[in-house]
């Protein structure tokens, strides 16, 4: 029973298109996110990231495609959908009188009605403070927080209802790298303790490795691509590189297999290699190559999908 | 949007709360003092004018304090709200409010709690001292009720139309074009500095389509002897008039309202206000 129940994908979406006159944003998003998963969105500006979060948030209505949140469907969803909901976006200026606690207090309790004995909602306030680093700048006024200080606060009101599902929209933008890392331990305490569902989009790619289960990344409004880091960079048979000196000249090769390149180095030269280092290629080459092998190719593949 | 109670009440903790701070604000303290002190300044320089009908003679300030009170009523509760609105749209304050269970209404609430608690400053910072220099004071008990009840129904007939300003104008910016402009020109043709009967005879069919003009009519009634009905249109108070004029708009804004707020908040998306702050930024395009 409750095995079947949790086999529901959270999220659940099939041909998610978009279009905004002629112009097509998303051109049919598939994806799903399961119980307790924390996923990231990548992919370039202007991909359609912050379209396909609005469009699962009910925020905005899709111009096709079946899109299932909470097994319901977003643009039609209740205040009981809304409840168990936590949404965290770019650019909030609101509230520069209030503080922190005050605002926490406030707009916390409109999940109280919500509260089960099982899922108690809202969070403790002081506590909630004291998780996302807030505790010493709880009573000052919210205008005069610093730009990384008010994005804690963002995501400390985008979880205060204790959300089954969480959706940041790049949420350490303007973080240090303290913060980048505290913020990182809190998406880990969410999901891991609290089993909560989360769903972000980065321009960080080592954010998303650090983070995600699984990454997604959305170029020409689908999804080219969907798997754990590893996965993603098995995926485009990476390239590694070499480096070595010799005699105090540096040298640096490129090459899809290093284990025999290295070994005839070692054949040809002896010890007189010196300072090797082999390089794999990382999610950032993995991802810059996928943008780039997708948009390359975008139309041929749409229409074989036709 | 259905309206529970536990919204409600957290909209009027949310209302005090707002009005509170605004207290607090010096921002928020010059401009009552701002009020005040123009308010005063203005009657005081007129304090020796006089305006005589049939039979009295009354000066000039004991005649626009009453109109002026009704018309920084009106004003307050028609500006005050289409600016907050705007703001808040383009802040993330309303969408913030939007990702929250039942949060618009608590909004709402806390909105009409806010605005309605800001007239009282205002309402004391140029009654008080007038009542000390010029001797003007409701007349009566049945002055003071007359104020009350005018300066509520006064109120609902107004607050929605800033709602609905709010809402539609695109942009902060477009609130003093928008927003501005036209109250401040049905202020200007609803007898609160000249008396209507000064104007041609269609502006004063326009004025008294809108509420402006009976509020301040409501309001000198409540002020002036009863022979200063002479004055008026018609040489009398209308007091039933007054009532229903304002009643009208007050349902009309209550039905209306809701349907521009829904319509409003439909379109509220992150990108939204995204763009929106982007806009702010770029003053020349």
């Amino acid at each position: 029973m409750t095995r079947s129940v949790s086999e529901q994908p959270v999220v659940r979406v099939r041909g998610l298109r978009m279009s905004y006159g002629s112009h097509d944003v998303l051109t049919g998003v598939d994806l799903d996110v399961h119980a307790g998963e924390v996923i990231c969105l990548l992919g370039p500006n202007g991909a359609g990231k912050t379209t396909t979060i609005e469009v699962l948030e009910g925020f905005r209505l899709p111009s096709a495609g079946d899109v299932r949140v909470l097994g319901t469907e977003p643009s039609r969803a209740d205040d009981a959908w809304r409840a168990r909901v936590g949404i965290v976006l770019q650019s909030w200026r609101d509230h520069p009188r209030w503080t922190p606690r005050r605002l926490l207090t406030q707009l916390g309790g409109y999940y109280r009605p919500y509260a089960t004995p099982g899922h108690p909602r809202p969070y403790d306030v002081d506590w909630l403070l004291d998780t996302v680093g807030l505790t010493d700048d709880a009573d000052r006024k919210i205008a005069t927080l610093s730009g990384g200080r008010r994005r804690r606060l963002d995501v400390a009101v985008g979880i205060v209802g204790r959300p089954e599902l969480l959706f940041l929209d790049e949420p350490t933008a303007g973080f240090d790298p303290q913060a980048r890392r505290d913020f990182h331990d809190l998406v880990h305490r969410l999901s891991d303790l609290e089993g909560t569902s989360i769903l972000l989009t980065t321009h960080d790619l080592g954010e998303a490795e650090r983070l995600a289960d699984r990454i997604l990344v959305l170029a020409g409004g689908r999804i080219v691509a969907d798997g754990s880091a590893e996965a993603l960079n098995r995926q485009v048979a990476a390239t590694s590189e070499v480096r070595w000196t010799r005699h105090g000249e540096r040298f640096v090769h490129a090459t899809e297999e290093p284990t025999p390149f290295v070994r005839r180095l070692f054949e040809q030269y002896g010890d007189d290699v010196a300072d090797l280092e082999v390089r794999r290629a990382g999610l950032e080459d993995t991802y810059i190559a996928m943008v780039a092998r997708h948009e390359a190719g975008v139309r041929p593949q749409l229409e074989e999908i036709r | 949007m259905t309206v529970t109670p536990h919204a409600v009440r957290l909209g009027a903790r949310r209302g005090w709360t707002e009005f509170l701070l605004s207290l607090r604000s010096t921002q928020d303290q010059s401009f009552y003092l701002f009020m005040g002190v123009g308010t005063l300044a203005y009657l005081w320089f007129n304090r020796d004018n006089e305006v005589s009908g049939a039979s009295l003679t009354l000066s000039y300030p004991t005649v626009a304090l009453p109109s002026i009170l009704g018309a920084l009523v009106a004003f307050g509760v028609i500006i005050g709200p289409a600016f907050a609105l705007a703001m808040e749209r383009e802040d993330g304050t309303l969408l913030r409010h939007k990702a929250l269970p039942h949060g618009m209404e608590g909004y709402v609430t806390g909105q009409l709690v806010y605005h309605s608690l800001s007239l009282l400053p205002l309402l004391l910072v140029v009654l008080v001292p007038s009542a000390l220099l010029f001797d003007v004071m409701p007349s009566g008990a049945g002055g003071w009720v007359t104020v009350a009840w005018v300066l509520t129904l006064g109120l609902l007939a107004t607050l929605p139309i800033g709602m609905v300003l709010g809402s539609v104008v695109p942009n902060v910016q477009k609130v003093s074009t928008w927003g501005m402009t036209p109250v401040l020109l049905l202020t200007a043709v609803s007898g609160i500095f000249v008396p209507v009967q000064a104007l041609w005879g269609w502006l004063q069919a326009v004025a008294q389509v809108f509420p402006v003009y009976w509020l301040g009519l409501g309001m000198r009634s409540a002020f002036l002897p009863d022979s200063a009905a002479a004055l008026e249109l018609g040489g009398s108070w209308r007091t039933g008039q007054v009532a229903v004029v304002l009643t009208v708009w007050a349902v009309a804004g209550l039905l209306v309202t809701p349907v521009v707020l829904r319509r409003m908040t439909r379109r509220q998306s992150g990108s939204q206000v995204a763009a929106a702050r982007d806009t702010a930024g770029q003053w020349v395009r």
